[in-house]
């Protein structure tokens, strides 16, 4: 990439709001002319990128270069972007001609030339012949074309849109999208888009940042991150999948659901426990079981407009989400493949809880703000720093908060085929990941415990 | 009528008595002469009255210029109270509305009292700052109350489109802003033009308001032409409010 391709550069940007962090160690280069998105659920960070690069907030840490010049300190009314806001922020007290030439009025453009410019960009948008009609008074889509031209008429060099299509219902929603994009490949002007709706981002983007707790999980074009996802929460969030727990054998060798897999993938090593992605619509289902690599029985199967959704038993026990275009019968033993290209092997981040502690006594740590008792530990002393380790499927939920020793909610999960794998939020703010057969909902409050003889300690220098 | 329609009686029969009722006395007694037949004297004698009339007139000036300086310096109070930069904590709101919670005759003699130990005398310009200091938070609180309420976004837009923080001011706040301004007015306009014991005190009865002849009219059993003068009143205060209903936007306001 060019250097003078770059319009705008985020490098290592950081940003607090009250106690939490919101953004971590951001850095991304935007080209000039390109549509990226910033994709995340809400709370992850993406909306606080783009009001840091409107100028609406200054980063904590890092800077944000804008054709190789810093502006951290340029007010948000001297940077050369317009924003589209998620509720449109238009003018009540204007009509929709003083709303879309207010950016034009407060930089003196002559009349005849606002009134020009007024004009087209309303037919670009759509709106010819609504210039005096109050905002108010118009449709959450006709706002929207409204908010999009209000900013537009400026020639912004980046339009920053947020979440701009959030209010709108399906079909209008649609509409936009298409109109959306042929509007970023007539003007060539760069887009930078927020949202949280994966299919949106898919679509309209050349480049997707998926987001999660502030940090960048992956960036990438929208078939690279549909095809190739860089670990499980981009996975589950980029489209549906199967998400199962593997071991890589040996270079294209793969093992998962107990059935041994010919894949592309190299450079893992032997015998290393991965994440196995599979998406639904690339395992191959039939009536005929001979020549199939595994078995299974369809437990469900459900139209979904163009495919039927299947969730098929396997022989080994694991539950696979399938699409086809064919319906199978409920109860029916069906034959499946699941062909090398199709199987997308990621580097576990992590294969079992880890912990900083501090002993209390020979038979009691203390870790997470909570203290457990755990094996004797036979001269061990007080305040001993060590290491805690629990195993996934060792950590204990309950129903009620108070029968456990830490207290948290069930922040994300995912669904292994044939176990969920839930990480817990605890109170204060530490993430504890547990693999169990329960079956839970995000946002339930849990009691957390570690019963003692799972606790494995081991005593750091 | 039904169960739940009959518990506003009390409410209803209340009005009548208090408000209902008065209004319509006052009409009757207006539109009657000293034996009782209906006349127009009144309201005639009213604008024949040379001392009436610049009364009324100087009581529209005062209430103009009272107005005026509760809101060149209540907007910007307001302005700086709903402002998060300038004031996170609600108390400082209350300490500007807590004057309020005083009896406004006890604060008026206390002024006078003030001005009195400061030997300044009183004339025009104590009854300004008395009517000022009287009526200042009637102005504050609803513009605080729009202000404080308004969609932050709308001057992030504005900024966005390339306003400075001044024009972002003049030309997003200040219009976005302007129901509370109404009603900020309303709320000082009105009762200042019917007020009399601020100006019995704080002029010593040297400048005699509108509402001190109503005051002066029934004392002395004038019923009549008091209650003519009470209805022109009424008639000028219900203009102003039709003005202030007539604003479009008017949400967010008090009246």
């Amino acid at each position: 990439m060019a250097a003078s391709d770059k319009i705008i550069e985020i490098r290592h940007l950081s940003k607090s709001l009250g106690n939490k962090k919101v953004l971590d160690d951001i850095t991304i280069d935007i080209r000039k002319g390109e549509f990226v998105t910033f994709l995340g659920p809400s709370g992850c960070g993406k909306t606080t990128t783009l009001r840091l690069i409107a100028g609406f907030l200054a980063p904590d840490e890092g800077e944000i270069l804008f054709e190789g010049k810093d502006i951290s300190g340029v007010p948000p009314y001297k940077r050369p972007f317009n924003t589209v806001f998620q509720r449109y922020a238009l003018f009540p007290h204007l009509d929709v001609y003083d709303n879309i030439a207010f950016g034009l009025k407060l930089r003196k453009v002559p009349r005849e030339e606002i009134n020009k410019r007024v004009r087209r960009v309303l037919k670009m948008v759509g709106m010819t012949d609504y210039e005096d009609r109050d905002v108010d008074s118009l449709s959450g889509g006709q706002q929207q074309r409204v908010a999009i031209a209000r900013a537009l008429i400026n020639q912004p060099k980046v339009l920053l849109l947020d979440e701009p299509l959030a209010a709108l219902d399906l079909k209008m929603r649609k509409d936009m999208q298409i109109e959306l994009k042929e509007m970023h490949k007539k003007l060539g002007i760069t887009f930078i888009y927020v949202t949280h709706d994966q299919e949106e981002a898919l679509i309209l983007s050349d480049t997707v940042v998926v987001m999660n707790e502030g940090k960048i999980q992956q960036i990438g074009t929208p078939t690279d991150i549909y095809n190739e996802p860089r670990n499980c929460f981009v996975a589950d969030f980029i489209g549906e999948s199967n998400i199962l727990n593997g071991k890589m054998f040996a270079d294209r060798k793969v093992g998962f659901i107990y059935h041994d897999f010919d894949c592309i993938d190299e450079g893992f090593g032997e015998n290393v426990p991965v994440d196995v992605v599979v998406r639904p619509e690339d395992i191959y289902i039939m009536k005929n079981t001979e020549g199939a690599q595994f078995t299974g029985v369809v437990e469900s199967c459900v139209f979904q407009g163009v495919h039927y959704k299947m969730f098929v038993q396997t022989d080994t026990g694991y539950e696979l989400m399938v699409q086809d275009y064919n319906a199978f019968d409920v109860g029916s033993t069906v034959g499946l493949v699941i062909r090398p290209e199709d199987i997308q092997v990621m580097h576990k981040e992590r294969s079992l809880n880890t912990f900083e502690g501090e002993m209390v006594d020979e038979t009691h740590v203390r870790f997470l703000d909570g203290e457990f008792e755990c094996p004797r530990q036979p001269g061990v002393e007080k305040g001993q720093k060590v290491k805690v380790e629990v195993d996934f499927n060792k950590v204990e939920l309950f129903d009620h908060q108070e029968e456990g020793v830490l207290s948290g909610f069930v922040y994300f999960m995912i669904y292994k085929g044939n176990h969920y794998h839930i990480t817990v939020m605890t109170d204060e703010g530490h993430h504890i990941w547990v693999d169990t057969h329960d079956v839970w909902d995000k946002g339930d409050l849990v009691g957390i415990n570690f019963p003692a003889k799972h606790i494995k300690i081991t005593p750091l220098k | 009528m039904n169960k739940r329609s009959s518990w506003s009686l009390p409410y209803l029969i209340f009005l009548v008595i208090f408000v209902v009722l008065p209004l319509i006395l006052i009409l009757v007694y207006a539109f009657q002469d000293a034996q009782g037949r209906f006349s127009f004297e009144n309201i005639t004698r009213f604008f024949s009255d040379k001392d009436a009339l610049s009364t009324f007139g100087l009581s529209l000036e005062i209430a103009i210029l009272n107005t005026l300086i509760c809101l060149l310096l209540g907007y910007p109070a307001a302005w700086i109270l709903a402002n998060k930069k300038y004031n996170r904590s609600a108390v400082t709101v209350v300490l500007f509305i807590l004057p309020m919670w005083i009896n406004a005759l006890m604060r008026t003699l206390a002024t006078a009292e003030l001005f009195n130990v400061l030997g300044i005398t009183l004339g025009k310009g104590t009854l300004l700052f008395g009517m000022a200091y009287d009526y200042i938070p009637f102005m504050i609180y609803p513009i605080y109350n729009i202000l404080s309420r308004m969609d932050h976004s709308y001057i992030e837009a504005a900024e966005d489109l390339g306003a400075t923080p001044w024009k972002v001011f003049w030309r997003v706040t200040v219009p976005l802003s302007i129901p509370g301004v109404i009603s900020g007015v309303m709320m000082v306009f009105m009762p200042t033009v019917s007020t009399f014991a601020i100006s019995e005190f704080l002029t010593n009865n040297k400048i005699k308001l509108f509402g001190t002849i109503i005051q002066e009219n029934i004392n002395s059993s004038m019923w009549n032409y008091g209650s003519a003068l009470a209805l022109i009143m009424l008639v000028i205060i219900g203009i102003t409010s039709l003005f202030s209903n007539d604003s479009k936007n008017a949400e967010g306001g008090l009246v």
